[in-house]
């Protein structure tokens, strides 16, 4: 059971959140303009990094509202929130 | 002295210094890098082979999962490859000489909802098909199965109906490890255990060696294996892989007297349950929502986990959780497998198992040592290509709702 | 043999207990445990051991039993409780031995057990002088502490925020300082704790374990410190006590009893013991140099103490590190995890020098390293022999330290004894891992109240009091109850959907549509909002008119679909499928908040705030007309796809004209509290047209006769827009979610499967849903399939079966003839148009 801080509410029970996968993945600016194999990396494809891992959450039985989130996938230590579209904490 | 739970051979395998190549290079000790190393031996005539793993051979899944085998996929591709798996399971005590404990005690996968007798019925018409047995189950046939299942309309969702694989059962995963290790040591594979791959070297575009804890070993063809350290290592090479790892978690009770001699699972009403021979019952949980290599999960998916167990099975009650453990599981997007060739020349992948793992273990080995020993996939995994995520050919066994389990 | 002695002790002698063992009545105190009342009574034997069957004795006075497993069998059963932890309740308690260890399960556990959440500063596991010590300090500084104990006896801890928890086992540290705690509210309840704490202290002390020689499973050898436990809490002794021990501890245990010590240290060891009787044991010690010197020591009971294990498994459970402390023989721990500190024996503190010889002489088929699996020194020979050298194959291959008792008395023999063997230390060997629970706990306690009802929520309408009175069947849908049908006297559930059909067509029926999610769309960007996430355009929908519309994922497979109203320039209203409503609104707040920012755009969630209510069938103008006098409901004023907001029965309500069945039809909807009146006032203005209530079934017969899919029953999520034969709504000149992947070889491959409608040959054969479709009668495995059928009935309108399927190349198969295969049946059927009622759609306008 993470605690995880949701930047607007604070630290809360992971069972508060749902959880996103890979943060900075944005949408294909012109979906129609990329091949195939681009737009496979699009869909499918995500970082499975162990260790660091800048990722989504959304505080779904809280504010509802999304946000970043970096977490060490190997320790499960968080070293912190932050709004969507900012940098991730150092 | 023998135990009356198990009972173990003398001798197991040998303990080699690492030769500085090998015509294939595994990494991955765990069930399917052992059955691969196995079957390029036996199969294909290439045991100057090396099973690199990083701690103690089956130390990953292999030992971490519920030991649930079935083959009553949904799709053919998949049905095709799970069905060549059992085929082979049933033929493994005899094969390597050991007894592993595979038990064809039937797999009962229970629905709850229209939906789910829907889907049920779908998959044992195509199972049928397929060649894989299959039948659909009404409520007085589950009763009779499975007397122990809470078949009472007052549930708070009822049981309508069941599919059944009498096949499928269970099998004793150690005894599974031990058995293909022994065999493949048997053969002149090298089982390098604590030798943890740290780099790919690449030459023109072509994977030839690996860097490890124990030294640079050359290799022909390289094999990976890592289940849910895939992502990691096919990083080395600069392969991406369009997988996720996440915790699974299991749990075990202590020893009790025969109280379920089948395998059954719920989709609906989360549970995978059976009663392994020593008499623990072995249950499977929800995997957990969030990427991770730590192995552990959360405690509010068990207690998810014992109160479904509890709406289907009132009487294990009074039983107690010995322990609860998790599994790094590789999901992929389709929950199909990846089993082919790499954008690396020379460098082969075999992951994405998922949840489903165990059961694939000798059919998975088997293909994958066909394509290590050819170049070219068998027509059991061509289907299960990387290309299939830019066509769009996906094995969808998610949207089909087929328990993963 | 032990005895009660005639005072002292911490147990309380004016109150008699009860435990009786197998039938046979045993008295003993409050304060003692099975146990000790056991002993006290002269008791020691357990019960027979799992592999041998040997007869084993009580060895420990506490958590690391290995032997003493009872089964409960009153006032409640459990299965395997440690003897040595289980108190002696005010009623008698009953117990069984367990031959081989095995447990049994004797039915529901009929107590409730309970959940509890908890925050805290400081919670402290483990009450001995180290814990308490920290807590008491702790709360001096003003802190919120819970002290959490195994153990049952009082716990001192005075403060207004301070929690102290006797009977309370810590089973499991999680992630950011959560820890699981089971509190023994009484001998039957169980209070499971889940405790997010500041910091956590483990005080958690060392287990005691034995030496590993020949006849060491012999009831009477004990832990030396049980020995004195025994003697100083419970007042029960042996007149003759022996101790063998490698260390002062032990020394400290013989002198306090008064026993005969064999000192490792002194180079002396037991070679043997033997069983002898009424006299007790019959010990055979030896120089370690001489094992054949042998010379004997009659006791009692044997003490051993080999040395200590500090109790690590909360700082193991989350990865805290170990390392091995050569001086005292045991792992210690190697730093703590952040926000956590190891205190007193837990950290290895105060524990005694020890001088280990674990390959003791003698007949090692005979000395036991893990009584409760029972496996020897020669097991584990055999083991490493085999050509193992991790200590986890080792465990595997004997099954050492995996049993009931979590191995806490055989970890570090083991580990130890197979380092020897395999000629390297117990630091390259290593530790093995220990997970959670730290103590066995049961199914019923985990599951706390989420039993029966409570398992998941049930969800009803509004309308569904009126449901239940007419005797509807229900079906599950998500949580939802919804009426499947209403069957009249006797009817079975076709009759009642041919009827229910029949009446709709031919007049007027009545469905609970409440259950449909509904999402409020608001804001001046909400028309591009739902352009990007619609396959089909919203920009182009006039205010009061409404469009039926599909959702891809990015994939471009159908993920729901439902119909979009506008309700202003800036103002939409979605509805989604019952199953869909909360992945639908998720979804689009994904989208919303993560992809589109700047979209300015507001959703709320209405599923619950509005009852609905379709009134459906020719005759539902006249319905509605009762109920809403002044609203021109005519065709030219009231189309197809608009709606308009008047009042129903002094409800404000949104009517909305779009039909699921392809009959002339309403959708009423009203504020949730409203609904049960709205459903009487349509009802009272049906009932002289012969209105029919129908369920999710007639409304699925309804709409599989048009042809109209169901999103998770005709797909399935391999399933494109394009396959539903609805290219009409997939917008070719804007891009939406999903919309890039429509051009992929695969989904753009002709043969794909399409749905299309299937007549069987046999007009009376109603297919099952889930059959196979098959091009080639002769069936051998594997047999090609060509699709399957995904919804099938028994039509009415039609007079004869038919069924809707997903077929590969399907609607190029239009006209001709395939098969269906179900259970081992082959059907011929001929290949149709999904629509079969009404095509050309004359019957919508009544």
């Amino acid at each position: 059971m993470l605690l995880i801080p949701c930047p607007w509410c604070g630290p809360r029970d992971e069972v508060e959140f749902r959880y996103g996968g890979q943060a900075h993945v944005a949408y294909p600016a012109d979906p129609e303009a990329i091949d195939d194999r681009e737009w496979s990396r699009f869909v499918f494809y995500r970082d499975n990094p162990k260790g660091r891992f800048a990722e989504r959450w959304t505080h779904q039985h809280g504010c509802r509202r999304w946000f970043n989130l970096v977490r060490d996938t190997a320790t499960h230590q968080i070293a912190g929130s932050y709004a969507l579209g900012e940098e991730p904490p150092a | 002295m023998t135990s009356v739970f198990e009972q173990h051979p003398d001798f197991l395998w040998h303990a080699p210094e690492p030769r500085s190549s090998y015509d294939v290079v595994i990494v991955g000790g765990g069930g399917h890098g052992l059955f691969t190393a196995y079957y390029l031996a036996k199969l294909h005539g290439i045991s100057n082979v090396a099973v690199l793993e990083r701690g103690w051979l089956g130390g990953g899944n292999a030992v971490r999962n519920t030991t649930v085998i079935r083959s009553n996929y949904l799709w053919d591709e998949s049905a095709a490859m799970y069905e060549h798996s059992l085929r082979l399971w049933e033929g493994l005590t005899e094969e390597l000489d050991y007894d592993i404990l595979f038990s064809q005690r039937g797999v009962l996968n229970l629905a709850h909802n229209l939906g789910d007798v829907r889907e049920g019925v779908r998959r044992v018409n195509a199972n049928r098909l397929n060649g894989v047995d299959a039948e659909w189950l009404d409520l007085d046939d589950v009763a009779e199965f499975c007397p122990q299942v809470n078949i009472s309309p007052e549930l708070r969702y009822p049981v309508l109906g069941a599919t059944l694989q009498r096949r499928g059962g269970i099998a004793r995963h150690d005894a599974l490890v031990f058995a293909v290790a022994r065999a493949a040591s048997a053969l002149g594979v090298h089982l390098i255990q604590n030798c943890e791959v740290t780099g790919i070297e690449l030459d023109g575009g072509r994977a030839v060696a690996v860097q490890t804890s124990r030294g640079r070993i050359g290799a022909g063809r390289i094999g990976l294996c890592a289940a849910g350290h895939s992502s990691v290592v096919a990083a080395m090479a600069g392969v991406e892989l369009p997988i996720q790892s996440h915790p699974l978690q299991a749990l075990v009770s202590e020893v009790l007297e025969q109280v379920l001699d089948c395998v059954v699972m719920s989709n609906a009403v989360h549970v995978y349950v059976s009663q392994a021979h020593k008499g623990e019952l072995v249950m499977g949980a929800g995997i957990d929502p969030y990427n991770s290599y730590a192995q552990r999960g959360g405690f509010h998916v068990i207690e998810q986990q014992m109160a479904a167990a509890l709406e289907l099975f009132p009487i294990f009650a009074t039983a107690h959780v010995l322990r609860t453990w998790a599994g790094i599981v590789d999901v992929s997007p389709d929950a199909s497998p990846i089993v082919g060739a790499t954008p690396v020349d020379g460098l082969f992948v075999n992951c994405g198992w998922g949840t489903g793992g165990f059961k694939a273990t000798p059919g998975s080995g088997w293909v994958y040592a066909h394509t290590l020993a050819t170049g070219q996939p068998h027509e059991l995994n061509r289907p299960f290509s990387l290309e299939r995520f830019e066509t769009g050919a996906l094995i969808d066994e998610h949207g089909a709702a087929a328990v993963a389990h | 043999m032990m005895r009660r002695l005639a005072e002292g002790g911490a147990i309380d002698r004016s109150q008699e207990r009860t435990v009786v063992v197998n039938g046979v009545s045993y008295q003993g105190y409050a304060g003692d445990t099975v146990a000790s009342a056991l002993l006290a009574n002269g008791l020691i034997a357990v019960g027979a051991s799992s592999v041998f069957g040997r007869v084993r004795g009580v060895v420990s006075a506490g958590g690391e039993e290995p032997n003493a497993l009872v089964q409960v069998t009153a006032p409640w059963s459990e299965p395997l409780v440690a003897a040595t932890l289980l108190e002696l309740p005010e009623q008698a308690l009953e117990v069984s031995l367990l031959p081989g260890l095995r447990g049994r399960l004797a039915g529901d556990d009929e107590q409730r057990h309970d959940h509890h959440h908890a925050h805290c500063d400081l919670l402290v596991i483990g009450a001995g002088r180290s814990g308490h010590a920290a807590a008491a300090a702790a709360v001096a500084e003003g802190r919120r502490v819970i002290l959490a104990e195994r153990d049952f006896r009082p716990i001192e801890l005075a403060g207004d925020e301070a929690i102290a928890l006797p009977r309370t086992t810590a089973l499991g540290s999680y992630d950011d300082n959560f820890v699981t705690l089971v509190e023994r509210v009484s001998p039957v309840r169980r209070r499971l704790w889940h405790v997010r704490a500041g910091e956590v202290v483990l005080a958690t002390g060392a287990y005691e374990r034995p030496l590993v020689f020949p006849g060491n499973d012999l009831p009477g050898v004990m832990l030396a410190g049980a020995l004195r436990t025994y003697l100083e809490r419970f007042a029960v002794a042996a007149e003759r006590p022996a101790v063998f021990c490698n260390n002062d501890r032990g020394l400290e245990v013989a002198r306090l009893l008064g026993a005969a010590v064999i000192d490792l240290r002194a180079g002396r060891t037991v070679v043997g013991v033997e069983d002898a009787g009424e006299d007790g044991l019959s010990v055979l010690v030896a120089p370690l140099e001489a094992p054949a010197d042998i010379e004997r020591i009659e006791c009692d009971v044997l003490g051993v103490s080999g040395g200590f294990d500090p109790v690590l498994d909360l700082h193991l459970h989350r990865g805290g590190r170990v390392r091995w402390h050569e001086g005292r023989a045991c792992f210690v721990p190697d730093g703590a995890l952040p926000r956590q500190r190891i205190v007193g024996a837990a950290a290895g503190e105060g524990l005694p020098a020890v001088q280990a010889h674990w390959l003791l002489p003698g007949d090692e088929s005979q000395a036991f390293v893990d009584l409760h699996r029972d496996v020897t020194v020669a097991e584990l020979r055999r083991a490493v022999g085999a050509g193992l050298q991790s200590i986890e194959h080792v465990k595997r291959y004997t099954l050492i330290a995996t049993g009931a008792d979590q191995g806490r008395t055989a970890k570090t023999n083991a580990t130890a004894i197979a380092a020897q063997l395999l000629g390297s230390g117990v630091a390259e060997v290593g530790s093995s891992t220990t997970r959670p629970p730290v103590e066995p706990i049961s199914f019923a306690a985990l599951a706390g109240r989420a039993r029966g009802e409570r398992f998941d929520p049930v969800r009803t309408t509004p309308i569904h009091p009126w449901h239940v009175d007419r005797g509807a069947v229900f079906e599950d849908v998500g949580q939802w109850k919804r009426p499947r049908y209403y069957p009249r006297d006797g009817e079975q559930m076709d009759a009642a959907v041919l009827r229910e059909c029949a009446a709709v067509r031919g007049g007027v029926g009545m469905m609970d549509a409440s259950t449909l999610g509904k999402i409020d769309i608001q804001g001046p960007d909400a028309a591009e909002f739902l352009n990007r996430l619609y396959t089909n355009a919203y920009d182009t929908l006039k205010v009061g008119r409404c469009r039926y519309g599909l959702m891809c994922r990015a994939d471009g497979m159908v993920f729901d679909d439902g119909v979009v109203s506008r309700v202003a320039d800036d103002r939409f209203f979605a509805t989604t499928t019952t199953g869909g409503a909360a992945v639908v609104l998720d979804w689009m707040e994904e989208w919303l908040q993560t992809e589109w920012p700047q979209l300015r755009v507001w959703l709320t969630s209405v599923t619950e705030q509005w009852a609905t209510v379709a009134v459906v069938g020719p005759r539902s103008r006249e319905v509605l007309a009762a109920v809403v006098p002044g609203v021109d409901l005519s065709a030219e004023a009231f189309p197809f796809m608009s709606f308009v907001d008047t009042a129903v029965a002094g409800a404000d309500a949104h009517v909305s004209r779009i039909s699921f069945s392809g009959e002339l039809a309403y959708e009423v909807s009203v504020p949730g509290t409203r609904g049960l009146e709205l459903w009487a006032a349509l009802w009272s203005a049906g009932e002289p047209h012969g209105v029919t209530a129908y369920g999710t079934e007639t409304m699925h017969v309804l709409r599989a006769e048009k042809g109209y899919p169901i999103v998770g029953q005709d797909t399935d999520g391999t399933v494109t827009p394009i396959d539903l034969g609805m290219d009409w709504i997939v917008s070719k000149t804007k891009p939406f979610v999903g919309s890039r992947s429509l051009r992929r070889p695969d989904t753009m491959r002709p043969d794909r499967k399409q749905l299309v409608g299937l007549l069987p040959d046999d007009p009376a054969l109603r297919l099952d849903e889930g059959a196979q479709v098959v091009l080639d009668p002769n069936l051998r495995a594997p047999v090609p399939m060509a699709g399957h059928v995904t919804s099938s009935y028994d039509s009415a309108a039609l007079g004869r079966t038919f069924a809707l399927a997903l077929v590969r190349g399907g609607r190029d198969r239009i006209g001709h003839s395939l098969y269906v295969s179900q259970s081992g049946v082959t059907a011929r059927a001929t290949v149709v148009e999904p629509v079969l009622v009404d095509p050309q759609g004359a019957r919508r306008d009544g």
